[in-house]
């Protein structure tokens, strides 16, 4: 199958919900007002406040924050469920905003699946019933819609449930097979409103994995809403932090882990595992000296590459790229104080002299 | 101070004179389309004495079968159809065979013509708010005007027979439907119709495969109340010439025969109670899927 060639540029975005959003946009993007004071002064609620983003293709491009903060608004428009009060949305080249009802149409038939966070299933219909739904509205063959569908299903772990309606499957049951619905589409872009919210952890790391796996063989690009950070920095290329309407900060999970914009979004990554998120190719320094005894990937992790360090009694180690190229040295030291750092900060974030010691 | 003794009324030459060149504009009218409207109508009419013919004359055996059949595949329920047929038995036994079917005959190309009416004026109300606040005064006049009222002008324009009295029924039967189909499809969930669109579906496959599916229980309500509606009209209907079981009722009020009017007023309850019950247990069945909880 072809790798997915569809980026997304979200740019300069408002969204103003109310009677009379364009009166009021222009006190938003020229006077700076901000959501409580829109909502006050004039009782229209701002959803999206200048927002931009370019999402590459083939990448899973997170979008985290408060409830309310935004991201269901801006996940809708881009397949333009919602239009944006101003501001563009180019998806694949082509200007969302200008397509006519008709090829808005086919764009949402053919280019963008989405997974709703209500899961927004047809209730009259069996599951089977639900995941060839898309395939029904693009007309594709009845065989070819029901072989797609089963397959799906199986994939998600409903294959008995199939002729179930879906009052009579439990919350993640339903989710998955919003999934299924989504995934059968076989659209380059996926657009997914916390889409594994309502699963139990097990499956739910089941359902990240299918995601990477299928990433791993087609490359979609896909746009996915969580609120579990783990999740995020499990399965997101790039993760976006939104906070009432504006998105503060955007980048790699590391940089966002690492550096935290404003302490909204520290707040976000306090509770994060560094340990396991943050790779030693973060801390890499130029080479200098003798070559080490113990070389690593650099795509291990902190806590795999201190636990390896210390059971070879070594206090430095060479980090290696993928060819196996020497690219840089780790010191023992340094990972360990990483580690600590955000041990620390976990418990006790007033105590910056921990920080510094050492 | 005379304006507070009485009503300042319309001067009673102008009202005369008003009323005068209205009921002359309509008979003019009525003069010079009359026949052009009954032309329109003749399709309709041969259409409801086929059917009446055909209850009539074929045997009451098969047609008890039949019907029996329909009942028992609309409800799935023995009980509903012993119930049915015992009923069709006694109206037999009695000798209201013929009248029955003819009534029959009346209600199942009434509540036809009230259903094709009746859903897309329904989806046009349900999809535009302009048709909304033209149609919704509209349905109040034709529920609540005495039938009588609207019985003159089309007595006038079409003369006595099947077809006034049909029309009559349907003005009087045809608003449930209409107001239950708008209700129904307004009902459905909005994010379910939001991922519809999510996938691309335009406004007939929206209408086909989510609005109307999950409006289908309402509209079935609705079918029910314009049944009902529809039977309640029968008398009505048989004093602008429709025969069936309306008229021995007629004839009851006017010779003071208590035992006939009995009889036959307790046929229509019969039939009523076969559809009720029918249709109910069809609409139930339509949302088993709602019914189904966690297993
Ligand atoms: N149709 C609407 N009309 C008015 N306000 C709306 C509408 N949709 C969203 N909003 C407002 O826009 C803001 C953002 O809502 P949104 O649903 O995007 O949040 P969210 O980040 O997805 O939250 P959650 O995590 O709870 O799903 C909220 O303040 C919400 O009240
Ligand atoms: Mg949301």
């Amino acid at each position: 199958m072809p790798e997915s060639q569809t980026s997304i540029e979200i740019r300069n975005v408002y969204k103003l919900f109310g009677p009379h959003p364009e009166r009021y946009v222009g006190a938003v993007r020229d006077g700076g007002m901000n959501k409580a004071e829109l909502l006050d002064k004039h009782n229209h609620v701002l959803g999206l406040s200048n927002v931009s983003l370019d999402i590459e293709a083939g990448h899973i491009q997170v979008i985290m924050g408060l409830s309310g903060s935004g991201k269901s608004t801006l996940i809708r428009h881009i397949n333009r469920l919602i239009e944006p009060t101003a501001g563009e949305v180019i998806v694949g080249g082509t200007d969302v905003r200008a397509l006519k009802p008709r090829e808005l149409r086919d764009f949402r038939r053919t280019s963008a699946a989405m997974v709703f966070q209500k899961f927004a299933l047809l209730p009259h219909r069996t599951v089977l019933g639900n995941v060839v739904f898309g395939l029904e509205i693009r007309g594709l063959p009845r065989d070819a819609q029901l072989e797609r569908a089963r397959q799906w299903i199986d994939r998600v772990g409903l294959t008995c449930f199939e002729d179930k309606y879906p009052s009579q499957l439990s919350g993640g049951m339903q989710q998955r097979v919003g999934l299924a619905r989504a995934l059968a589409n076989d659209a380059p872009i996926l657009l997914m409103d916390e889409a594994f919210s309502a699963l139990d952890p097990l499956i739910r790391v089941d359902m990240q994995t299918i995601l990477l796996d299928l990433q791993a063989e087609v490359r979609k690009t896909v746009v996915f809403i969580t609120h579990d950070l783990d999740e995020a920095l499990r399965i997101g290329d790039r993760v976006a932090i939104m906070q009432d309407g504006e998105l503060v900060q955007q980048g790699r999970p590391e940089e966002i882990v690492l550096s935290p914009a404003t302490s909204y979004v520290e707040d976000f990554v306090r509770q994060v595992n560094r340990g396991r998120v943050v790779k030693v190719a973060a801390l890499a320094r130029p080479l200098a000296g003798p070559p080490a005894a113990l070389r690593m990937p650099s795509a291990l992790s902190l806590a795999d590459a201190a636990l390896r360090l210390v059971e070879a009694r070594l206090s430095f180690a060479d980090v290696t790229d993928g060819k196996g190229a020497v690219v840089g040295r780790v010191h023992l030291d340094e990972v360990v104080r990483t580690l600590a750092r955000s041990a620390g900060e976990a418990e006790a974030s007033d105590d910056p002299p921990a920080r510094l010691a050492g | 101070m005379s304006f507070f003794d009485g009503f300042p009324v319309m001067d009673a030459d102008t009202l005369t004179a008003l009323k005068k060149a209205i009921d002359g504009g309509f008979r003019a009218f009525t003069r010079e389309f009359g026949a052009t409207v009954e032309d329109f109508f003749l399709p309709l009419r041969s259409f409801l004495i086929f059917v009446e013919r055909l209850l009539v004359t074929t045997p009451w055996p098969v047609v008890l079968v039949v019907i029996a059949g329909l009942v028992y595949l609309a409800s799935r329920s023995w009980r509903l159809v012993a119930g049915a047929v015992v009923a069709l038995l006694a109206i037999g036994y009695f000798g209201m065979w013929e009248d029955t079917m003819r009534t029959l005959a009346m209600i199942v190309v009434a509540t036809l013509m009230s259903v094709a009416i009746g859903i897309p004026l329904g989806i046009l109300m349900a999809w535009s708010a302009k048709a909304r606040a033209v149609m919704l005064p509209v349905l109040d006049v034709m529920q609540t005007m005495p039938s009588f009222v609207y019985l003159i002008p089309v007595v006038m324009l079409l003369g006595i027979g099947k077809v006034p009295g049909l029309i009559a029924v349907v003005i009087y039967a045809a608003p449930p439907i209409i107001r239950l189909t708008n209700l129904g499809i307004r009902l459905v969930d909005k994010d379910v119709l939001e991922a519809a669109d999510a996938f691309g579906a335009s406004t007939w496959q929206k209408l086909g495969k989510v609005q109307l599916p999950l409006a289908l229980p309402t509209i079935m309500a609705g079918i029910n109340q314009t049944i009902m509606a529809a039977l309640s009209m029968v008398v009505v209907a048989s004093m602008i010439g429709v025969q069936g079981l309306g008229q021995p009722v007629l004839k009851a009020i006017a010779n003071q025969y208590f035992t006939l009017g009995v009889f036959n007023g307790f046929a229509i309850v019969g039939i009523a109670i076969i559809f009720d019950r029918t249709s109910q247990a069809f609409g139930r069945r339509l949302q088993k899927h709602r019914e189904a909880e966690h297993a």
